[in-house]
């Protein structure tokens, strides 16, 4: 499986997407507006833009976790509440929240527990899925003792231990160190690879969103809005190579540019730190 | 990670030191409460010889605090003239009396707390309607309170049951309405996206991370329902209890005040003894949370 798009085959479909919130001062702000965008299975889409963009709201409103105020969330081809009834999707948010009362496995396992699955198949799907994250050894132990990195591939195999068919997450690296977070960024790859799943993916990391996509959504804030779809045409599977590769500063810079582009020309609105970062990988 | 058996000896050399500070504690405590009598109580008469204390202070002589000694005595002999059981042994069988009817108030006391808690968490209707008279029920005096129980339910062991309950769900049900919101906002988004129901939540997310908040009430609780148990016993009229023996040695006071001591002292162990209870099992459910080994 490349886990590349297939052709015809649409998972999430936003139409005229937008989100409003009343304010206490009885003012409205709009988090998100005029979005329009199709998610073909398989695919990994990063959501990026700066913060207050409304990325995070947009992923929410796919996963039924907030209801848009105009507009349409299809995935799978029924409306977004259906399709969490139906258990459709898998969350990883940026704090691992893993229930401390619980063993890894039984982290793991929790999901199962609320859903039909067969209670024999249980603890086989357990099995299989610390071994996707490669956590076999810490089964019985407690989320406490393990690292920020650790728990958080407790979570993956939490959200992926049901089958869903979308992965939503929601800047699931952000609070990890810098190397820690490339060795996740390959971790999630190959699972993405092993498991043909749909990812969503909200990052303010630009070279994270170019290292794991298929495609890069580039969003501008208040309101927040797509301003640009960057196609990330580079080889799989992707690795060490591929960070020091020249396309793939070019897709960087690509990037970098439409969220420049986005910001009105406002340079300060792109994180400096984000730019010394891609900047350094390649120098 | 495991325990290092490197880590397990200091462990052992703590317990042990703990164990130090507690004796003592009661080495200091002793020789405080004899101290005090010997520099002013009444005189001392010990094989043939007299210690005249220089100073009156009338709160330690013998009448207001026995010596150690005579308590420890009355303790060891029989509990009324020409009995056969020994005054601790009496203590004792009362004390476990007294604890059953304790026992059933805190359990009582506890489901009502929780079952109270878990309404008004998923109800703010009911949170604003009822929790000013859950507040306003605490107000009043218990001593005000049990004759009125006892009106109601009649002299036996059902009244002492429903003041040891009454004493019992207030702090469960405040510091369960905490517990059942305690958890991350997050993992209730994530419940939400298993499209969990109400009672799954309640269930697999809101008990379980409520329970720390709920040893912590039931860690009071424990104590307050003895002490609820002991008032209820006299105008319950319930003559098997701890509170009786409190109130007959009470008025033998003036012939043979360490007795009133000993049942004080058996008081304050079962008291010790039901809050130890709660905390081991505290500890054993709790295991494996960070948070289990703070007390």
């Amino acid at each position: 499986m490349t886990g590349d798009p297939v052709a015809g085959a649409s998972v999430v479909r936003l139409v005229g997407l937008e989100k409003r919130f009343d304010l206490p001062n009885g003012e409205t702000m709009t988090a998100v507006s005029g979005i329009d965008l199709e998610l073909q299975r398989g695919e990994f889409v990063s959501l990026i833009g700066p913060s207050g963009c409304g990325k995070s709201t947009l992923l929410r409103l796919i996963g039924d976790l907030t209801q848009p105020s105009a507009g349409s969330v299809t995935v799978n081809g029924k409306p977004a509440q259906q399709a969490r009834i139906d258990r459709d999707y898998g969350m990883v948010f940026q704090a691992p929240v893993l229930f401390d009362w619980r063993t890894v496995e039984e982290n793991v396992r929790l999901p199962l527990e609320l859903t039909t699955y067969e209670r024999g198949a249980r603890d086989a799907r357990v099995r299989e899925m610390l071994e996707l994250v490669e956590l076999t050894d810490f089964a019985r132990h407690h989320p406490y003792q393990l690292s920020g990195g650790m728990q958080q591939r407790v979570a993956i195999a939490r959200a992926l231990s049901f089958s869903p068919s979308i992965l939503l997450m929601d800047e699931p690296f952000g609070a990890l160190d810098e190397m820690t977070r490339e060795r996740m960024n390959s971790e999630v790859l190959r699972i993405w690879e092993q498991t043909g799943i749909t990812v969503v993916f909200v990052t303010h990391s630009i070279p994270e969103a170019v290292f794991l996509s298929s495609r890069v959504v580039v969003m501008s804030a208040r309101p927040g809005r797509i301003t640009q779809v960057v196609e990330v045409d580079l080889p799989r599977p992707r690795g060490v190579e591929t960070r020091e590769s020249r396309r793939y500063f070019e897709k960087v810079t690509e990037v970098r540019e439409a969220l420049r582009g986005g910001e009105g020309h406002r340079d300060e609105a792109i994180p400096s730190l984000e730019r010394a970062e891609a900047e350094g990988l390649i120098g | 990670m495991q325990r290092s058996p490197e880590a397990a000896a200091p462990a052992r050399r703590s317990r042990l030191g703990r164990a130090g500070v507690y004796l003592l504690f009661l080495v200091g405590l002793f020789v405080l409460w004899e101290g005090l009598k010997f520099v002013g109580g009444d005189p001392w008469r010990y094989f043939g010889i007299v210690w005249h204390p220089p100073l009156k202070i009338t709160t330690v002589n013998d009448q207001s605090l026995p010596h150690v000694w005579d308590i420890v005595g009355a303790m060891a002999g029989p509990y009324r003239r020409s009995a056969d059981q020994s005054m601790f042994v009496y203590l004792a069988f009362k004390a476990l009396y007294t604890w059953r009817e304790a026992a059933v108030g805190f359990v009582l006391g506890g489901l009502l707390g929780v079952s109270l808690a878990a309404a008004f968490v998923h109800s703010q209707l009911l949170e604003r309607a009822f929790v000013p008279y859950v507040v306003a029920s605490q107000t009043i005096p218990i001593v005000a309170l049990a004759p009125m129980i006892v009106f109601f339910f009649g002299s036996n062991v059902m009244s002492v049951v429903i003041i040891a309950t009454y004493l019992t769900f207030f702090p469960v049900t405040i510091a369960m309405i905490r517990g059942l919101r305690a958890p991350d906002p997050r993992a209730l988004e994530l419940m939400r996206s298993y499209a969990a129901t109400r009672r799954t939540i309640l269930w697999k997310l809101r008990l379980p991370a409520s329970l720390p908040y709920l040893f912590t009430a039931l860690k009071i609780t424990a104590t307050a329902s003895i002490v609820g148990a002991i008032i209820g016993e006299g105008p319950g009229g319930i003559g098997d209890g701890l509170g009786w023996s409190i109130i007959n040695f009470n008025q033998q006071y003036v012939t043979s005040p360490a007795k009133l001591w000993c049942a004080i002292f058996v008081a304050a162990l079962l008291g010790i003894a039901f809050y130890a209870l709660v905390r081991v099992v505290e500890l054993r459910v709790l295991r494996g949370r960070p948070e289990a080994t703070a007390g």
